[in-house]
């Protein structure tokens, strides 16, 4: 035992910390691009109201372009308020007319198909997602589109089984659900508010964002062929203002928002005295925390993950990372090493690691950022990989020597920058991992078991990862504490968002609440 | 000793002259109404009182007409008690709130004459009374099984253990019924604090006299100081302030007009609170209690973890 820590001190006082990583011995990646010969794309995408997709009643169309690219893919409808009126009476006509009286059992059936039909189309759907969106490949291939089918696969499933999930309670359903999705999972946020909808007899409407409105065009036409009666899915493509002409339409009873804290608050106030019923899944500022008794390689990749998965469009992204004194310097350089490999470039491209930023917006917003901390103060680091000369891309980026106090520790960049903070005991870190507005998610790192039932049960907030990170399922529910928004999306708890469920009957047949 | 004793008490009494009076004379002494915060009985801050009667017009007590400052210093003691609070053991908990139905049982008189002065007939009174009791006992019993109920094991796909388990919101600011004033306040706080939670309180404006008593109550029974505050006032007075307060969680006001209702949730997006109206509730029926109450002030928080899988999916021993 003694021997084994002088050793360790021998090597690591060798290179003033830790040896560099070697990842790469010589080895060059040939670019490995999937093949794009094989996707169906219209030039021009309508509304898709009851059914059918029409044009816009005010006849705009703007451009959905490929930020890697920044070629225009297609044209797309802007829905104004009469379209979105148009939606909603569609959805409501077929609410009442055809899907809340449908056999349970049945309803289920068209959702499983729905799920069944995206998993046939698997491969279509990933490069969609990347060319629309700037994701990787290897992440739309393995984990967007397998998840959104599989979301769709497990609420199918309760839709005739509803009866079971709220103990004492005979839940009914709501109506017409107005949802808002945003463009860092376009695919598997439609899938997270259509299918627990669906399974719980509402019918939807809803809008993508309007960066990303191609895979949500894809599964309506997927819907259309499903045979799914017309108007219980309708998709309306627009911009904040259509969003807001859905917010604010008298005839809606439920609003499901994923977006920023910002316009979640804004929708939180619009539908004040409404009585619509309403669940907001808004933005986080994550704190990862990594113990020195913790495996540090997974740690680090952990970490990696957390923040550059999905170029850091992550609203639970790890972006704050917490490293105990007694390792920081190995962990620094662990990360700067990983970082050194990472690929940044072409996310149609296999071998990529961190495809395009979603937008040109997003990127000036990541930028600002990475301005913000340099003026505050920290100091930045970021890889040294090569970048294309087109499209939108940031290279991965740390700042250690974070102040709590500095802007890039509070707010939320959603792009691929880490802040890097240190602590010493478990208090501390506690203390400084809660205190944001946030409370999405959080990730612990060590190889003690009680050390993590204790840090898991101290951090405010929905989703904790623990010696892993940005791991997602259809039957575990997603949500966040305090700022980060209400109501969960997935599992069991995933159906009460969208069921009434303030009256039930006891057995003795008296009302209770 | 003893007889030094004695001797000087006889004097002190024959001196007052207080075995002279017969219990009927004797002149009662009144009680002040004071308010409730972090376990201290303090007068409000700002100085200020109002007039409680009952319908005939009689005046039944000087009531402390809380300020804003007096609602901020109790979300202030409501937030340091959140933690010691919340890390109760659930166990713990429950005996608790049947500590506090225990001695509501034993001041049973005390609250029956309060509810009588205020309006409630006799009948009403001890019905209203044993109810109260009875809905602590229920709450007490919740406060390790709800998590059961409504926490879920789930079976994710990937190699990993994975659970969801009911947490408390926070802070929960809350506006008392105005009716059933000792019913409301206990049903309004008992599922706030089962669940962990803590509590400010504004009790009913009209009838605000069993809230002070039964503050009395929860200062005698092991609720530690700050978890349940209990003020005094108006609720037009205060009820923005509940919404807008940014180190509060969540709000629950139990009433039915419809322009609070939407000031507290357009207010509430400040800070995105979770916001619950109990609207025309028979808080004496059973109505008036549910697990759900408890679930509402809940976050569902979801914990993963890998298991080792070394060898490929399923072990074989």
């Amino acid at each position: 035992m003694s021997t084994g820590t002088k050793k360790n001190k021998k090597t690591s006082s060798n290179s003033n910390g830790v040896p560099k990583l070697k990842f790469n011995s010589g080895w060059e990646y040939a670019p490995a691009p999937e093949s794009q010969s094989h996707i169906q794309l219209k030039e021009r995408y309508d509304l898709f109201i009851n059914g059918k997709f029409v044009k816009p009643s005010s006849g705009n169309y703007f451009d959905t372009i490929n930020p890697a690219t920044e070629e225009r893919i297609a044209e797309i409808a802007e829905a104004n308020a009469g379209d979105v009126d148009k939606a909603v009476s569609a959805a409501r006509n077929a609410y009442e007319r055809v899907w809340k009286k449908m056999p349970a059992a049945e309803r289920a059936k068209y959702i499983f198909r729905i799920s069944r039909m995206i998993q046939e189309r698997a491969r279509e759907f990933a490069v969609i997602e990347s060319i629309d969106g700037g994701k990787t490949i290897r992440e739309s291939r393995d984990v967007d589109v397998p998840l959104a089918a599989n979301h769709f696969f497990y609420y199918a499933g309760w839709a005739d089984k509803l009866d079971y999930a709220m103990p004492g309670r005979i839940p009914s359903s709501l109506g017409v659900a107005g949802q808002i999705i945003p463009w860092n999972f376009p695919l598997l946020m439609a899938a997270w508010k259509i299918a627990p909808a669906l399974a719980t007899g509402n019918t939807v409407v809803l809008k993508p964002a309007e960066t990303t409105p191609l895979t949500a065009l894809k599964l309506a036409e997927i819907i259309q062929e499903s045979g799914l009666p017309e108007g219980v899915v309708n998709i309306v493509t627009g911009f904040g203002q259509t969003g807001a002409d859905i917010v604010n339409h008298p005839d809606v009873d439920k609003i499901a928002f994923t977006g920023s804290t910002e316009v979640g608050k804004i929708i939180q106030k619009a539908v004040a005295g409404s009585n619509k019923k309403i669940t907001l899944e808004l933005g986080g500022k994550a704190a990862n925390i990594i113990f020195d008794d913790a495996p540090l390689d997974q740690a680090v990749e952990g970490v990696i993950n957390g923040i550059y998965f999905n170029q850091g469009h992550v609203c639970c992204a790890g972006s704050r990372l917490f490293v105990q004194e007694s390792v920081y310097n190995i962990v620094l350089r662990k990360l700067k090493d990983r970082i050194e490999t990472l690929i940044v470039g072409d996310p149609l491209d296999k071998n990529t690691d961190i495809g395009a930023i979603n937008s040109k917006t997003q990127l000036d917003t990541i930028n600002r950022y990475i301005n913000i901390g340099k003026k505050e103060g920290a100091d930045m680091y970021q890889s040294s990989c090569p970048i294309p000369g087109k499209g939108f891309f940031c290279r991965p980026t740390l700042f250690t020597n974070v102040a709590q106090s500095n802007r890039i520790a509070q707010e939320e960049i959603f792009g691929p920058v880490l802040a890097v903070q240190t602590f010493r005991t478990d208090e501390e870190v506690i203390e400084k991992a809660n205190n944001t507005p946030y409370g999405l998610s959080a990730g612990v790192w060590t190889d003690k078991g009680s050390k993590i039932f204790n840090l898991t049960t101290k951090m405010r907030a929905g989703v904790v990862w623990a010696n892993t990170y940005n791991k997602f399922d259809p039957t575990s529910p997603f949500g966040g504490y305090k700022e980060s928004g209400f109501g969960r999306e997935g599992g069991l708890h995933g159906l009460s968002g969208y069921l009434k469920v303030k009256t039930f009957t006891s057995k003795k047949g008296k009302t209770l609440r | 000793m003893s007889k030094t004793v004695e001797k000087k008490s006889k004097l002190s009494i024959s001196e007052n002259g207080l075995e002279k009076i017969s219990p009927k004379k004797r002149l009662e002494v009144l009680k002040t109404y004071k308010i409730y915060i972090g376990g201290q009985f303090p007068r409000t801050e700002s100085g200020r009182y109002y007039i409680a009667t009952n319908s005939k017009g009689d005046q039944l007590a000087n009531v402390c007409l809380s300020s804003r400052k007096d609602f901020r210093d109790a979300v202030v003691a409501a937030r340091n008690a959140f933690k010691g609070w919340s890390a109760r053991a659930a166990f713990n908990r429950g005996q608790i709130l049947y500590r506090i139905a225990e001695l509501l049982e034993g001041r049973k008189a005390q609250f029956l004459e309060e509810l009588i002065k205020q309006d409630v007939s006799k009948t009403q009174a001890q019905k209203e009374v044993a109810v109260a009791i009875d809905r602590l006992i229920y709450y007490a019993g919740w406060c390790d099984k709800y998590q059961q109920i409504f926490g879920t094991v789930n079976p994710v796909a990937s190699s990993h253990f994975n659970f969801s388990v009911p947490e408390p919101t926070g802070v929960v600011a809350a506006i008392a019924p105005q009716e059933n004033a000792l019913i409301g306040l206990v049903s309004t706080i008992s599922p706030i604090i089962a669940g962990g939670n803590t509590c400010v309180i504004l009790a009913s404006e009209t009838k605000p006299l069993c809230a002070v008593s039964f503050a009395e109550v929860i200062n005698s029974s092991d609720v530690p100081g700050g978890v349940v505050n209990i003020l005094t006032g108006k609720p037009s007075e205060l009820f923005s302030q509940f919404a807008s307060h940014m180190d509060v969680n969540a709000v629950v006001y139990c009433g039915n007009d419809e322009l609070i209702e939407k000031e507290i949730q357009q207010k509430a997006a400040g800070s995105v609170k979770r916001v619950f109206t109990y609207r025309d509730v028979n808080w004496l029926s059973e109505k008036g209690q549910s697990p759900y109450y408890i679930l509402d002030l809940q976050e569902i928080k979801t914990t993963w973890h890998p298991i080792e899988n070394i060898g490929g999916a399923g072990g074989g021993y």
